[in-house]
């Protein structure tokens, strides 16, 4: 198995999302990380992908998204030709037996503390997946409340862009 | 000029060059009725018994024209009846474009009277589909789903058109037909490596569907068969896709086709494969599927190439284009020893041919092809009639078989008869089973009314006959619920709707039916009784592979 990170240009219509996941659902694609916002440019959003798979369930993925009609350009984006962050709030009980170690290692990570009440700290952490990974792992030592994290963001490297690099439109 | 929204919609179909168009009105649709009662010297429309008629009419009209079958209903239960047959073209590659009215902006959402979420339903079975939220976006966006049904691989579009969007009012200006996007033969690099593979071939065979009867490449494909020396097969969808009785064609492949188109594909070390995607019903159990074969994989859909069964060399391009460019490049040669073989599997199918007289299946079609003029479209429903009819029936010019191939439907054949009819002009037969024909036999009514000229050969087993035959070979002939006990009298059913019937239970009183039935201008059904048991043979088990094909019938069964 392994990961996957696809970005991919859409336009910035209605129900365009509902046809990306619905193929992703029916042709049972799993996806792990899903992101999706608006661009520098309001005609289009970008959908970026994260899921883990086989060589040939990747490339059927990007064939399938291919064809749908909405889709403006796709590209396959990994650690040597991109950079990527998700950012992840994680909300901890406030116990005074382990408030010391919570707050150390929040600060060892460089987490952010975004709430503060006699009963629950809230953190905030950007950076790229593992990393959040390990904070959360990390922090299962203590009594994690609730957590949310955004899924991966990805830009390439360089001046190239989605537009201008594999685009199909 | 200014018009309404639902004399765009009309317009629009006109300026596309629509003709005919196929559909049942109601509440949220009527001001489009309206505006076909205005312009209906310009366009005709044929009004079906039920929608699903009307949309299996409009894909049979696609399938034998090769244009884009265009079908309207209304909101709600009008738009859900389109779903088996939107389905039905989206799982065969049909271009075709369902137009629906819907409620009123305003209401939308609101689970308000005949309202349903038609374009949620049908995304997975179409194409794309679109929403028009305003009058301004209508022309432009029935113009794109023109294009985009026929565009690559052609498949259906479906139109939501609020009613309020159809009374708004804006600028029309006409413009000319869309054109499709360009179609492109596959990169050099790519066709060398193909030709390589081709060339290095001892045992080549070419395995052609649908996409190349789209594709238009028929001259292409049997000059690179000429030149390699190939044998030829087809999956069903490919079937009329070259002449039946072409020398090097051994016929269908799959689940019942032909044994030695079969066996050769089993054979060969090369699997040319033009415009079809290795269905599990080709296929079988796919770990043993050709083990032996490399293949040269051409579509003009990417996520085809390599989806259920690995190609060596896959091409995403337009197959006509390719093949011209691949064709120079190819060595000619002789392949003695390959068409020996070939030669050995025709003479094991012929050794079991089903050479048993009277009115077997098999007889049946063969007496129904010397009424078949070159063009007489052919269609069928789902079943064994269906595979008696792939198998047997002989095929001049393409698109002159009309089948549900992907989704398999039943009741198909009554709306698809009709369809290829008016793209056509031509005497259309639909060869059917009492248990098909039953799901949709409402659209005789239709094919009165407009006078069709159809002939339906109806075959009358008085059982769900592949069911059985399945219920026979693997679950101890327990025969559950495929014994049709009804008392349906055909002939007096026909008489009802306005049509001729005959019931034939011998050779001889069908060929004087089929006679009769050619010689009709109006439609005209032959109700032909066949025994219960009748097997459709070959068969590869499901799930099996060619060590498993049952060639005969069992001999405990009568």
């Amino acid at each position: 198995m392994n990961k996957y990170t696809v970005a991919v240009l859409v336009k910035n219509q209605f129900g365009v999302l509902n046809r990306v996941t619905s193929m992703f659902r029916r042709r049972q694609f799993n996806i792990n990380a899903l992101t999706v916002s608006e661009t520098e440019s309001n005609d289009y959003s970008r959908i970026t992908v994260m899921f883990f798979g086989e060589e040939n369930k990747k490339q059927q993925l990007i064939n399938q998204l291919y064809k749908l009609p909405d889709v403006c350009s796709i590209k396959e984006l990994d650690s040597t030709n991109s950079v990527s962050s998700e950012l992840l709030l994680i909300k901890m009980a406030n116990e005074p037996t382990t408030r010391d170690d919570v707050l150390t290692a929040a600060k060892a990570f460089d987490a952010k503390t975004v709430d503060y009440s006699k009963a629950s700290m809230v953190f905030e952490l950007t950076g790229d997946s593992t990393r959040i990974d390990d904070f959360i792992n990390l922090m299962r030592d203590y009594e994690i409340l609730e957590i949310c994290r955004t899924g991966i963001v990805s830009l390439e490297k360089g001046a190239s862009t989605i537009s201008k690099s594999g685009g199909i439109m | 000029m200014i018009l309404s929204g639902a004399d765009i919609i009309v317009k629009t179909l006109i300026e596309q060059g629509v003709e005919t168009v196929f559909g049942y009105p109601g509440g949220q649709i009527i001001h489009v009725y309206d505006s076909l009662y205005k312009y209906k010297k310009e366009i005709n429309h044929v009004l079906t018994a039920h929608e699903q008629g009307a949309v299996h009419a409009a894909d049979g009209f696609a399938r034998a024209s090769g244009k884009v079958g265009v079908v309207m209903a209304t909101s709600g239960p009008g738009a859900t009846n389109l779903v088996t047959g939107i389905a039905t073209a989206y799982l065969d590659s049909i271009p075709m474009v369902a137009i629906c009215g819907n409620v009123m902006t305003s209401q939308i959402g609101t689970d308000s009277f005949q309202e349903i979420d038609i374009t949620g339903i049908t995304l997975p079975i179409t194409k794309h589909n679109f929403f028009v939220s305003s009058v301004s976006e209508l022309a432009e966006t029935i113009r794109l789903a023109f294009k985009i049904a026929l565009s690559g691989r052609p498949g259906p579009v479906l139109i939501d058109v609020p009613k309020d969007v159809q009374i708004a009012k804006c600028e029309y200006t006409e413009q000319a037909k869309v054109e499709i996007e360009e179609r492109k033969p596959a990169k050099d690099v790519r066709i060398n490596e193909a030709v390589q593979l081709i060339n290095a071939s001892k045992k080549p065979f070419i395995y052609f569907g649908g996409g190349l009867i789209a594709s238009g490449a028929q001259e292409e494909m049997l000059s690179l068969a000429e030149k390699i020396d190939a044998p030829i097969g087809c999956s069903m969808m490919g079937l009329s896709g070259i002449p039946t009785d072409h020398p090097r064609f051994l016929g269908m492949q799959g689940m019942h086709g032909h044994y030695a188109s079969s066996v050769a594909m089993h054979n060969a070390d090369l699997i040319i494969s033009l415009g079809v995607r290795f269905n599990d019903r080709v296929t079988g159990k796919r770990e043993k599927f050709a083990k032996n074969a490399k293949i040269v994989h051409i579509d003009i859909d990417g996520s085809e190439l390599s989806k259920t069964v690995d190609s060596s060399i896959g091409l995403r391009a337009d197959i006509k284009l390719t093949l011209q460019k691949l064709l120079p490049l190819v060595l000619d040669s002789k392949k003695d020893e390959w068409q020996k073989a070939v030669e050995g599997f025709k003479k094991e199918e012929k050794e079991n041919e089903d050479m048993r007289d009277g009115l077997t299946p098999k007889n049946a079609i063969f007496a129904l092809n010397k009424y078949l003029g070159e063009n007489t479209p052919i269609a069928t429903d789902v079943g064994q009639h269906q595979m008696w009819t792939a198998q047997n029936a002989c095929f001049k010019n393409p698109r002159r078989f009309i089948s549900s191939g992907g989704l398999g439907t039943m009741g198909f054949g009554m709306g698809a008869a009709i369809g290829a009819s008016y793209a056509t002009g031509e005497k259309t037969v639909l060869v059917t089973g009492d248990g098909s024909f039953g799901m949709c036999l409402n659209e005789l009514a239709t094919a009165v009314t407009y006078n069709v000229p159809l002939v339906i050969l109806l075959f009358n087993n008085g059982v769900l006959g592949m069911v059985r035959q399945w219920q026979t070979l693997f679950f101890n002939k327990h025969y559950s619920n495929t014994v049709l006990q009804r008392k349906t009298d055909f002939v007096a059913l026909s008489n009802a709707f306005g049509l001729k019937a005959e019931r034939v239970d011998n050779l001889k009183d069908l060929d004087k039916a089929l006679k009769n039935a050619f010689e009709s201008k109006a439609p005209y059904l032959i109700e032909c009784k066949i025994d219960k048991d009748e097997f459709v043979l070959p068969m590869l088990p499901p799930g099996g592979s060619m060590d498993d094909i049952i060639v005969a019938k069992p001999l405990n069964n009568k």
